[in-house]
């Protein structure tokens, strides 16, 4: 394992009592606030001293409490991105970036300056100062900056809270192509459903200091039982989906386990892979293949299960092909449709329901 | 310029210059690690040294200067230590007016810093401690820069104070020209003997040009340095 982490500490009226293992990839710590997961993020990087523990990342023990072992934070290597970004202000974009290369591991040298510019795109900014940078590029510089210290783990403790939705947008293309292109792990806190569905390959879900849930994002997004946790009217499945063709109407075709996908455009080269975020709410189920309707989307399945809510809710988890759809329905129609596991039916989406954000780069 | 100065004159306004550099350069780390550990560290006694610090802004100077006297005269405790071990002396010495200047200046010095030390945000330090640096790199690199504006505004208050002090360095080290005369002992002398106004004048004149020179450059250094550190 990439990263393992166990720790027990206590704060007045709270106690954090974790344990998980992460495989290589982006790992979402996600969970409400005062779950526990910048707690967790801060004792892996050793800016909290945890009451008892142990974490290893890479084959390497920062921390084990029984054997009195306890790293400092600067002896750990790690790349830590803070919410607020943190940039140094009095120095320029160029030397917050080259700031940790000088303490990296002989050798080493830190990262390649080139190469992590070029990935963020903040070649224009070298020479300015943070003071003189727009949100959206903070943020870049401070995980360029967290990058080029050479780290084993990259910790990000909610990079994009503090950004507007089109700076949101700006910085997860980056996000995705460091998960995608650099071999570095990533512990990402998060509290949103949308950054999950769009950057995590495992989900750790917290609840009041405990790991409720842990797996891979498209199996802990596609639970319903672990819907409500996560937040109802955010919940919803990721699939895997390729691009074939963009048609002459605007449209692009994707391919998945479960059929065709008809999308509003996406500009990429067809061939190319997307996961693709499926509101629950969004879904209509039908028992027959319906006929005469606008929607374009209308994929076969079977129900997997039927998780009934406390209120007038139901979220039903369809397994169509290989992939799982979750759709968020009432109890009435769940049960006027007579849906049960096993039951064959559709599940219909339209088209314009899927927006650009939803539609994110290759799991 | 030397027809404008007596030869006294001259001897005053350079010993003053070299009191008030030497003392501020010598108090200077000092200040920046007591206001440092007064921003940053709890400890039992804080509020002693807290209170030692500033008892010169509030004692009369006479006082201060009579304590320096006991203190570091041949005799008193530290005076006879100081001379024992390194053969430096402070009574009716330059080096006394330096010691009394910087006294003097210690607790603006010391205020100063003080505030920039709690400016700097400790979030910016754990940053530099996740990116590999060691607490004294983290010190040298983020801590200090970031104080700089205060440590530049500490260093020229106190050299002012340093300046202008009167009331310590006569009790303490007498009156002496050429040894521990500066402007204001020389402007004093000059008043107390007839005729000598004229050269009063003078000195009072050059002690104004300092003063505003010395207030003007703290303006614009401290402006310069507080853009840099906050970092537009």
């Amino acid at each position: 394992m990439t990263l393992s982490v166990t720790l027990q500490h206590a704060f007045a009226g709270f106690t954090l009592d974790v344990a998980f293992e992460a495989p290589p990839g982006l790992t979402v710590l996600f969970g409400r606030s005062g779950s526990g997961k910048t707690t967790v993020v801060n004792a892996v990087a050793g800016l909290l001293r945890p009451d008892r523990g142990r974490v290893t990342v890479a084959g390497r023990v920062l921390c084990d409490t029984p054997a009195g072992l306890w790293l400092p934070p600067h002896r750990r290597r790690l790349g830590y991105v803070f919410q607020e970004g943190r940039l140094f202000p009095h120095l320029t974009v160029r030397q917050n970036l080259t700031y940790g290369a000088r303490f990296a591991p002989k050798g080493t040298g830190g990262g390649d300056l080139a190469a992590v510019v070029v990935l963020l795109g903040i070649g224009a900014l070298l020479d300015r100062r943070p003071g003189a940078l727009s949100g959206g590029e903070k943020s870049r510089v401070a995980i360029g900056r967290a990058l080029l210290c050479n780290p084993d783990l990259l910790l990000m403790d909610e990079p994009l809270a503090a950004l507007d939705e089109a700076r949101k947008d700006e910085i997860l293309p980056y996000l995705e192509r460091l998960r995608d292109e650099t071999a570095v792990p990533i512990l990402y806190v998060s509290h949103s459903v949308a950054e999950v569905a769009r950057l995590a390959t495992t989900v750790v879900v917290l609840q009041a200091g405990r790991v409720a849930r842990i797996g891979p994002a498209s199996e802990v997004l596609a639970d319903p039982a672990t819907a409500p946790a996560l937040d109802l009217r955010e919940a919803g499945a990721v699939i895997e989906a390729r691009l074939v063709a963009q048609e002459p109407d605007g449209l692009s075709v994707l391919e998945t386990s479960a059929g065709r996908l008809y999308l509003p455009r996406i500009e990429a080269a067809p061939g190319t892979g997307f996961r693709v975020r499926i509101h629950a709410n969004d879904v209509i189920l039908s028992r027959a293949r319906p006929e005469g309707l606008s929607a374009l989307n209308i994929l076969p399945g079977t129900v997997e299960t039927v998780h009934l809510g406390d209120g007038p809710g139901a979220l039903v988890q369809v397994r169509s092909g290989s992939d799982l759809i979750l759709a968020r329905l009432t109890r009435r129609s769940a049960t006027a449709l007579g849906l049960t596991p096993g039951t064959p039916c559709h599940a219909i989406l339209k088209t314009v329901a899927v927006g650009r954000g939803d539609v994110g780069s290759g799991l | 310029m030397q027809g404008l100065l007596t030869a006294e004159e001259w001897q005053a306004l350079a010993l003053s210059l070299k009191v008030g550099l030497v003392a501020t350069a010598v108090s200077l780390p000092f200040a920046v690690a007591v206001a440092l550990l007064l921003a940053r560290k709890a400890f039992p006694g804080k509020h002693l040294l807290n209170g030692l610090v500033h008892l010169p802004l509030v004692l009369p100077p006479v006082v201060t200067g009579y304590l320096l006297l006991i203190a570091f005269g041949r005799h008193g405790m530290v005076g006879g230590f100081l001379e024992r071990t390194f053969g430096l002396v402070f009574i009716f010495r330059w080096t006394g007016a330096a010691l009394a200047a910087g006294v003097m200046g210690f607790p603006l010095m010391v205020r100063a810093i003080r505030l920039a030390a709690e400016a700097v945000d400790p979030k910016l330090e754990q940053a530099a401690a996740t990116l590999g640096a060691g607490r004294l790199w983290v010190f040298l690199t983020v801590t200090l820069p970031l104080m700089l504006p205060g440590i530049v505004a500490g260093a020229i208050l106190g050299f002012a104070r340093g300046l202008s002090e009167f009331g310590a360095t006569i009790t303490f080290v007498s009156n002496i020209p050429g040894q521990t005369q500066t402007l204001p002992l020389a402007i004093y002398s000059f008043l107390q003997a007839p005729g000598g106004d004229a050269a009063a004048v003078r000195l009072v004149v050059i002690s104004i040009v300092i003063a505003m020179a010395a207030l003007v450059a703290s303006e614009i250094v401290g402006n310069r340095v507080a853009r840099r550190v906050a970092g537009t």
